[in-house]
């Protein structure tokens, strides 16, 4: 295949809130290659979660979506029945809390072996084979006991693992993580972060990794995409993302967090507040108002994503900026 | 080390819950206007030791005294209890739940006020009116039911409460762990505001080094409810001695990090459970 | 997920009632209406009652609908309608005078229980369930041989009888909010637990507390016709729609049933009624605490 994998153009969302309507995805443009690692970074209402829903087909009722999502040259929002079916075995989802997401009350055996034996059409006995071996590559070596026990007698950090295995073992071509080790101590974090990427490059799956951890996505991604207020403000190469920034968004956040090999006097924090969409000024840059860079163009309109030294941007003023965004502090 | 001005020393202290240990003969001192931080993952028995601290947890064994005053056990009265309320403070973790959904900010810094002093209305509201200028809310905001309120607005709510008994000690217990990056350092930024204007002493609860690095001079590291190490905070995390502190270090995301697989054991005998506390001071 | 609601949406202060009630939705404000008709009844009956309720005249026993008697007579020729209007009053009281005792019985030891957890909550709720055992009109029939018969014993039996089940639902609500961590700082803060389970805890339970008050005064509506029915409370010839089935119960069978099937639906009305709005009420509750 020549084109990208996952295409997403202009999609937009707006979902049922108490009667009305809410925007939540607005214009969100993305391309995935076959064997590449998207990061999709983003702060509360930037629609990072909402995004990889709606690649998945998991959107709530009554959504209404604009825009297209195309996988392996398909439109996803088109499918139904059988293909529908083949979608999900060819896209694969973990969650931040894996609990919500797998029956307590099944062992973790019959969970893992559920859809080889109904779609491949393995025998029991070969699929616990195949569970096994795929729990033995995510670091669980006595699989053939942790297929008998059920979720609860695994901790968080190993539970996290089983479904990294779970959702490898349908040999899907895109992996969509959501949070996968926010709710994970930061040594778990690190080793399941390992065997993603291990396993990942291995495979030679791609994947959309979202969170909300700006050098946590640059660390296992190719390339990152930074969301605000529904829409994608900046794609670029994880590598370049901290020294290069191509939005003051993106600099402004890497700005913000603490820095663990010294003490600032105080931080350089954003006033406001991270908006939705929905709360988002229209007709104008969603970030204008709490912008350091911010001219009187950028509240007339809203800026489009434009490219720019081979990623993209969504300010107006990026070209002019270049070089001015300062990440490192002095 | 024993500071006798220490306004916190807390010594040989211990939790155990039936046959499980939480916590297992800790002990540090935060100085007047210090502010430590004790580092851990799950398990560690950080969130323990503050509780004990506060009072919502009895030791098992140990001492804790604040403001001079012993407090190992509870409280005898309920001007006992009060009075402790003004010598330690705590901010939780969760701004959805920390604060009664029907009350607003007002309403909560006002009800802390009359529950420690027996002020006319006009002078707790100007009171009132000081906290939450102190920490950055607007009248709107003042007046707003927690459910109008965004995480990082409840969070300074939540202080403002706190910082209402004007407490020598304040524990953050992962106070800003549940807010946006961009909130977290608003929050972080007024924290340090507020230490330099009050002069109170922090006792600050965290898994994020970075968070702890930028807002504790002294560090401790907690496992499995034991101190590995400690020390001030740059030395501990630019030089840990202890194999868990520097797990605990190359774990944490940075540019240029990239996550190795590492042989973590299962067999609970393993040499690398074993802790050994080593010194960085 | 900070999704803070931009200024002017609505810092919603306390619900108010009618707002409230609007949430119900249509069957919820139609059940309000038939409960408010009910008490209007039972405060200003006796005045409305058209002709006098407790005269008797035998010589127009049965007599059906006719004049200005709507519902016709009944079995000792009393107009059926002013019947009805005076008998709400006994009809509607033993109810609530039910639902006031159980619900502050019950309330009082749901709270006091989750506060103090441990031994105190394992004592109290085997104590409860042993008092769960006893249905309600079982503990009515033995309060009436020992007290004699009427409204007060009866209603007084059933409170006892309601009691822990009020306790039982109330108790998981209290918990739930002695584990919040609010209630944890205020504790910190050195405030009492009287006052915290009365200015905090109680307050956010009123949803359910007021949700489940609603459902059982339909129960005990039910329960205290039952027991007049029987016999054992209200005694004939005050007025009661429980009494009124019984008394008239021999003409259905007979060919004249107006005034025994008026005095159900009266009944099943107000019942009815309470039980939608209470449902309603409490799928409220339980939506406002997700």
């Amino acid at each position: 295949m020549t084109g990208p994998l996952l295409d997403v153009r202009g999609l937009s969302v707006r979902l049922p809130v108490r009667g009305s309507m809410r925007t939540v995805l607005n214009d969100v443009s993305l391309a995935i290659r076959p064997g590449e690692a998207l990061g999709l970074v983003g702060e509360s209402g930037s629609g990072k979660s909402m995004t990889a829903r709606a690649i998945g087909r998991l959107l709530p009722r009554g959504a209404e979506t604009e825009g297209t999502v195309r996988f392996g040259g398909r439109d996803v929002g088109a499918l139904a029945g059988a293909d529908l079916r083949r979608l999900r075995g060819q896209v694969a989802m973990i969650f931040q809390d894996p609990r919500a997401h797998v029956n307590p009350v099944r062992r973790v055996g019959d969970f893992m072996t559920e859809a080889l034996r109904a779609n491949q059409g393995l025998s029991a006995a070969e699929a616990r084979r195949r569970a096994a071996g795929m729990l033995a590559q995510v670091g669980i070596d006595d699989g053939e006991r942790r297929l008998r026990q059920y979720p609860h007698e695994l901790s968080g950090g190993m539970l996290q693992r089983v479904m990294i295995a779970a959702a490898l073992l349908t040999e899907p071509l895109l992996l969509l993580a959501d949070e996968p080790t926010t709710a994970l101590d930061v040594t778990t974090q690190a080793e399941v972060m390992a065997i993603l990427d291990q396993l990942r490059r291995e495979f030679g799956l791609a994947m959309l990794f979202i969170t909300h951890d700006l050098e946590l996505a640059a660390a296992i991604c190719d390339r990152t995409a930074v969301m605000y207020a529904g829409q994608v403000v900046e794609i670029r190469t994880s590598a370049l993302l901290h020294d290069d920034p191509l939005h003051p968004y993106t600099a402004a956040l890497a700005a913000a967090r603490p820095d663990i090999t010294q003490t600032r006097a105080r931080l350089r924090a954003i006033p406001g507040r991270p908006l939705s969409a929905f709360e988002a000024p229209p007709g104008q840059c969603a970030f204008a108002p709490r912008c350091p860079h911010a001219a009187d163009g950028c509240r007339e309109q809203v800026p489009a994503l434009a490219e720019l030294d081979g990623g993209v941007s969504r300010c107006a003023r990026a070209t002019e900026l270049r070089g001015v965004l300062e990440v490192a502090d002095a | 080390m024993p500071d006798s001005n220490a306004v916190l020393a807390v010594a040989g202290l211990g939790k155990k819950f039936g046959d499980f240990t939480a916590v297992d003969n800790v002990s540090f001192t935060i100085a007047p206007r210090g502010s430590l931080a004790i580092v851990g993952e799950s398990g560690s028995g950080k969130t323990t030791i503050a509780r004990m601290i506060v009072g919502l947890e009895r030791p098992t064994g140990g001492t804790i005294t604040a403001c001079g005053a012993d407090r190992s056990r509870p409280a005898r009265s309920r001007k006992d209890r009060r009075r402790r309320g003004r010598e330690v403070q705590i901010v939780f973790q969760d701004p959805y739940t920390s604060l009664d959904p029907r009350q607003s900010a007002t309403e909560t810094i006002d009800e802390v006020l009359r529950l420690h002093h027996g002020w006319p209305a006009g002078r707790r509201r100007d009171r009132v009116t000081e906290l939450t200028e102190l920490v950055g809310l607007d009248e709107r905001q003042s007046r707003a039911l927690p459910r109008a309120l965004s995480g990082g607005q409840r969070q300074r709510v939540a202080i403002a409460r706190a910082l209402a008994a004007e407490p020598r000690i304040l524990i953050l217990d992962e106070s800003v762990a549940a807010l946006d990056v961009s909130i977290q350092a608003q929050v972080l930024n007024l924290l340090a505001d507020i230490r330099e204007e009050t002069g109170v002493s922090y006792l600050l609860i965290s898994h994020d080094l970075a968070v702890v690095r930028q807002l504790a001079d002294q560090t401790v590291v907690l496992r499995r409810g034991q101190v590995v190490e400690r020390g001030p905070t740059g030395q501990v995390l630019d030089d840990p001695r202890h194999e868990y502190t520097k797990r605990l270090r190359a774990s944490v995301p940075r540019p240029g990090w990239k996550p190795t697989r590492q042989f973590f054991p299962s067999r609970p005998d393993h040499p690398s459970h074993q802790n050994q506390e080593t010194t960085s001071s | 997920m900070s999704a803070a609601i931009p200024l002017g949406a609505g810092a919603a202060r306390r619900s108010r009632p009618v707002a409230l009630l609007r949430q119900t939705g249509a069957a919820g404000m139609a059940s309000a209406a038939v409960i408010a008709a009910a008490t209007f009844a039972a405060i200003f009956g006796p005045l409305l009652a058209p002709y006098n309720p407790d005269l008797p005249n035998l010589s127009l026993a049965w007599v059906g609908p006719v004049g200005g008697h709507l519902l016709g007579y009944d079995f000792q020729g009393r107009d059926v309608l002013s019947r009805l209007l005076a008998g709400a009053i006994s009809s509607m009281a033993g109810p609530l005078a039910v639902v006031i005792l159980s619900m502050s019985a019950g309330a009082v030891l749901a709270v006091a229980s989750a506060w103090r957890r441990g031994a105190t909550d394992a004592v109290v709720s085997s104590g409860l369930d042993i008092l769960f055992a006893f249905p309600g009109i079982l503990l009515a029939v033995l309060a009436a041989t020992v007290f004699g018969a009427g409204l007060i014993a009866a209603a007084i039996a059933l409170s006892v009888a309601y009691m822990p089940y009020v306790a039982r639902v109330l108790r998981g609500s209290a918990l739930k909010e002695r584990g919040q961590p609010y209630v944890a700082a205020l504790e910190v803060q050195g405030a009492s637990g009287m006052s915290i389970c009365l200015r905090h805890i109680v307050p956010n339970m009123m949803p359910l507390i007021v949700a489940q008050a609603t459902i059982m005064f339909g129960w005990a509506m039910v329960d205290l016709a039952a027991i007049s029915f029987l016999g054992l409370g209200v005694q004939p010839p005050t007025p009661n729609w429980g009494v009124m089935i019984s008394e008239n119960e021999v003409g259905v069978l007979q060919g004249y049933p107006l005034p025994a099937i008026a005095a159900g639906v009266c009944i099943v009305a107000v019942v009815i009624a309470f039980n939608i709005l209470g449902e309603r009420l409490y799928e409220r509750a339980q939506a406002a605490r997700s």
